[in-house]
């Protein structure tokens, strides 16, 4: 667009003045061409006149180069239900590993799923909120992965499951204590 | 006074040599930007001892009736990247086409002045208009006009300040990039595109589901980020201008961490579609990827060297996340060599685009802060007294990081000067605000 700033650009425009003087490149504004007299009764010569970034005139008055088109999201509903077993498996500080208690559960959601064949779900990883959201993303996915693979053991299909990450995104508790973090470091089971 | 300052720093041949002439300020620790701007970023803290040019910024003649005090902008700009200190200019009556007498401004140990005026033009845009003054030598450092639409007011004004800054420290100015960051409030999140000094904001994206990882394009016309809208991450490369939103990577499993190629042509992100997440790389319009990083560990958060040969990135391979290096082929051309070898936490790398620093997030102690390494040396330090800080981006020339941190229970984003000796804050009205990324020179 013909208003960002190039400084090669400035530096042409600087040249383009010095040559043709004032009348390329002055606008509607009286500039003060005359020599200025300062207290010492010196005449000075005249000051160079601003050199003039040509507007881009496209948006008109009031918008600018600089504008932005937003896009709205609606928000996703989903009401699928599967096996009626718990659907969020917790995990230890740092760990991966399904802990027996949860074992009962990942047994259910998998006989249902082995019956009913074109049913499909997701497991969705989370952290707790301490480190980087990137790094938090990954360590989810091994947590929903961990579910997944559990599910693959007991014969549910591939197809059946998708194994994603939310990270520290979606927290279950917002506090900033153990017992939150805990309720944190979870994987979901969402039938679609 | 006689200072040669200004004459100095204009010596193209050694501005930075210069620079150490400039007067020598022991200054505590103040907030001295006072505006009444609703969510600019704030100098907060300032280092002791510091050497600033002490500048003069006039109030533009009729600003008073134009959308946005222009001076005030200026100011605050030359401010916020450590090198400048405003002088006060109360009373003060003068304009870009003014002579102004220079032995006041030199009693105010002004080494620079700074005159101009706003101009409401005939079709409704603004004709921006400023002059330079070396107060010590009394000479015109040049003049400039920018006729904009009233949209544009805030972009004018920070091209004057790119304009001052080129011409008194003989690095390019940053101040008419611009910022990408996402907001959560409430259950709604935003991804904003605002100007570098965080005012501004303009919407982007306004979804009811997280949005992270936002990167801009080299052209500073796109943006790629991660957004879980569909209930999973996936990664979309949006237009900001228009709002067309390409859906790039929806693979099985987990899409994320989309990082530009130089050339904007490609685009390293992490894929967990064949279990572990890894680095893949494939054409930013979309494609079939091709796997780059090779480890059955986490592979995660590349970003490319600026010369485009080399990838940086995290990995947990050696037992505790790292940062390391491969060649931009992948691991498949070259082995991935350490980068980071101090603590047992080192994330989120961001290469300056001199190719000299990396900033990322070390963990110490339970803190997460954010350490700059001189690539050369490998000397590192932590440079902030937060203990929650995320995601460093590095402004276009080098000389600020962007980051996100928390200060008490809300978040906040901070800029800060290499050395950590400038920061400025900019906080949330409501909410929270994160994952800020400091855009491209702009053509």
């Amino acid at each position: 667009m013909a208003t960002r700033f190039n400084s090669q650009f400035a530096r042409l425009l600087i040249a383009a003045c010095a040559i043709s003087a004032l009348v390329a490149c002055s606008s509607g504004v009286k500039l003060n061409e005359v020599p200025v007299e300062d207290k010492t009764g010196q005449t000075l010569p005249a000051l160079a006149p601003p050199t003039v970034m040509p507007g881009s005139g496209a948006g008109g008055a009031a918008a600018g180069e600089r504008a932005v088109a937003g896009v709205q999201i609606s928000p996703n509903v989903n009401n699928a239900t599967g096996a009626s077993a718990a659907k969020v498996v917790y995990f230890d500080y740092d760990s991966f590993v399904i802990r027996p208690e949860f074992q009962g559960a990942i047994d259910a959601h998998a006989k249902y799923l082995n019956v009913n064949k074109t049913r499909k779900l997701a497991v969705e990883g989370h952290t707790d909120e301490r480190g980087g959201r990137e790094y938090n993303l990954a360590l989810g996915q091994k947590r929903s992965e961990a579910v997944r693979q559990a599910l693959g053991l007991l014969g549910v299909a591939d197809a059946q499951v998708e194994a994603v990450s939310f990270g520290k995104e979606k927290p279950a508790a917002t506090g900033a204590d153990e017992a939150s973090f805990a309720k944190n470091r979870r994987a979901e089971i969402n039938y679609k | 006074m006689n200072n040669p300052t200004l004459l100095n720093i204009l010596n193209p041949q050694g501005p930075a040599l210069h620079r150490r002439r400039w007067m020598a300020l022991a200054l505590g620790t103040a907030a001295w930007t006072q505006l009444p701007a609703q969510a600019q970023f704030r100098v907060e803290i300032s280092g002791v001892g510091l050497t600033q040019l002490p500048i003069a910024v006039v109030a533009f003649r009729g600003e008073d009736a134009a959308p946005q005090k222009i001076a005030a902008i200026v100011q605050a700009d030359l401010e916020r990247s450590g090198q400048f200190r405003g002088v006060d200019t109360a009373g003060a009556s003068l304009d870009e086409s003014s002579r102004p007498d220079m032995s006041p401004w030199r009693q105010k140990a002004a080494d620079a002045l700074v005159i101009g005026s706003v101009t409401r033009l005939a079709d409704g845009r603004f004709d921006v208009r400023f002059r330079l003054w070396d107060v010590v030598r009394g000479q015109d450092l040049g003049a400039m006009s920018f006729p904009v639409p009233a949209g544009d007011l805030r972009l004018a004004a920070h091209r004057v300040s790119d304009f001052i800054y080129e011409k008194l420290t003989g690095e390019k100015g940053i101040f008419s990039t611009r910022l990408a960051y996402v907001t959560k409030v409430g259950q709604r999140f935003n991804l904003w595109v605002t100007d570098a000094d965080g005012e501004g904001a303009l919407s982007a994206l306004d979804s009811p589901e997280p949005i992270i990882s936002a990167s801009w394009a080299p052209g500073g016309m796109q943006l790629a980020y991660v957004s879980f809208e569909s209930r999973k991450p996936v990664v979309y490369v949006h237009d900001v201008l228009s709002g067309k939103r390409r859906l790039v990577a929806n693979f099985k499993g987990s899409n994320s961490a989309p990082a530009w190629s130089p050339d904007g042509k490609t685009m390293a992100l992490t894929l967990s579609r064949d279990g572990a997440s890894q680095i893949y790389g494939m054409d930013s319009n979309g494609g079939e990827p091709r796997k780059l990083s090779q480890s059955s560990s986490i592979d995660t958060e590349p970003m490319y060297f600026p010369d485009g040969k080399s990838i940086y990135f995290v990995s947990d391979r050696g037992g505790s996340p790292q940062i390391y290096r491969m060649p931009s082929a992948g691991e498949a051309a070259g082995r991935a060599e350490r980068v980071s070898f101090s603590g047992n936490y080192n994330i989120s790398p961001a290469v300056s685009p001199d190719g000299r620093s990396l900033a990322y997030i070390s963990r110490v102690n339970g803190a997460f802060k954010l350490h700059v390494m001189d690539l050369a040396s490998g000397q590192a330090s932590a440079i902030t007294d937060t203990s929650a800080d995320e995601r460093p981006s590095f402004a276009p020339n080098s000389k600020l990081i962007v980051y996100a941190t928390r200060q008490g229970a809300s978040e906040a984003l901070m800029t800060t000067t290499l050395d950590g000796r400038i920061k400025a804050r900019l906080g949330s009205q409501s909410g929270d605000i994160r994952e800020p990324q400091w855009g491209p020179f702009q053509k």
